[in-house]
């Protein structure tokens, strides 16, 4: 079975981000008096094959993020598992 | 004496240093490939300035995984001296040699200039030549070398000591970097990771005036002859 991941990476809450306040600035801008806050994340789509179990491949991706795709001691991530048809 | 700098698809001060370790301070110095799998024995392995695998992810979350660095942490942790330079800074934060990690500059602006330090602890292997609260100007050339940490690991890092050079006040900080840290060691003194660069302010034919970065290697040295009878051959 082949698996779509789709992972989404941000910095923890309540450090800093120099980006998203930057963003948020330049809503402001633009009028968008609304806004509180913004974090600018990173988004990674990744494909696995051959994988029988989703916790197997689940597994894999959390791995994955605790190695390499996230860094721990500033990001959060989250993902999202999906068997691919065909 | 020898010394050892790795070079990553990436890097571009590894030349640098090593002329300054090479020609000025006459270590016997080796160039490392990032595939290499062992290393020879080092009195210091330096993991030099640059761009490893273009900084993508984040600066040198690539490198952390490069073969060179399964001997590097090993002889880091059997206690060998490690100096990281700027992107060697943030790859020994990625590997976990060192605590915290780095964020963009808090202005998003690549940052390539002259900083005010102060040398805020000389009791290491690569500060003992200056004299503590000694201000120092070395170049600075990072986007990411806004550093962070946690409260607990801040107390920590001042607790132990561990802080070794700042930027000299908030209007020198180039980046933003929690308490305007500029370099921190491990514990145990022998690791040291910082974003100026020493090798750039080694000889006057380079920086004419100010030759900062010179003590961080005659510091090395001093290091070494004093522990004696461990110089590698």
């Amino acid at each position: 079975m082949d698996w779509e991941v789709k992972i989404e990476t941000k910095l923890k809450d309540g450090i800093l981000d120099p980006q998203g306040k930057a963003v948020k600035t330049g809503l402001k801008s633009l009028g968008y008096d609304n806004v509180e806050s913004v974090y600018v994340g990173k988004y990674l789509e990744i494909v696995l094959e051959d994988i029988n179990k989703k916790n197997k491949a689940a597994k894999m991706v959390e791995e994955m993020c605790n190695k390499l795709l996230a860094n721990p001691v500033i990001e959060d991530y989250s993902y999202k598992l999906k068997k691919m048809e065909g | 004496m020898k010394a050892g700098v790795v070079t990553f698809p990436g890097s571009n001060c590894d030349r640098d240093v090593f002329h300054v370790l090479q020609n000025i301070f006459e270590f016997d110095t080796d160039m490392i490939w990032h595939k290499d799998k062992k290393i020879k024995n080092y009195d210091l392995i330096v993991l030099p300035g640059g761009f490893s695998y273009g900084d993508y992810l984040r600066s040198g979350a690539i490198a952390r995984f490069a073969k060179v660095m399964e001997p590097v942490i090993e002889f880091a942790e059997n206690g060998g001296l490690v100096l990281g330079i700027c992107n060697g800074f943030q790859i020994l934060l990625e590997s976990n040699l060192l605590p915290g990690a780095m964020k963009v500059n808090d202005n998003l602006k690549f940052v390539c200039r002259n900083t005010k330090l102060t040398v805020i602890n000389n009791n290491t292997p690569f500060t003992n030549q200056y004299k503590n609260s000694e201000s120092i100007e070395m170049p600075v050339a990072h986007g990411e070398g806004n550093y962070y940490i946690d409260k607990k690991g801040l107390m920590e890092l001042k607790n132990n000591k561990q802080i070794i050079l700042k930027y000299k006040n908030k209007k020198e900080n180039p980046n933003g970097s929690i308490k305007n840290i500029a370099g921190i060691c491990n514990k145990e003194r022998n690791i040291f990771g910082l974003m100026p660069h020493p090798e750039r302010c080694s000889e006057p034919q380079i920086s004419p005036g100010k030759v900062d970065g010179y003590n961080i290697f005659s510091s090395i040295i001093s290091y070494i002859n004093k522990r004696g009878d461990k110089v590698a051959k």
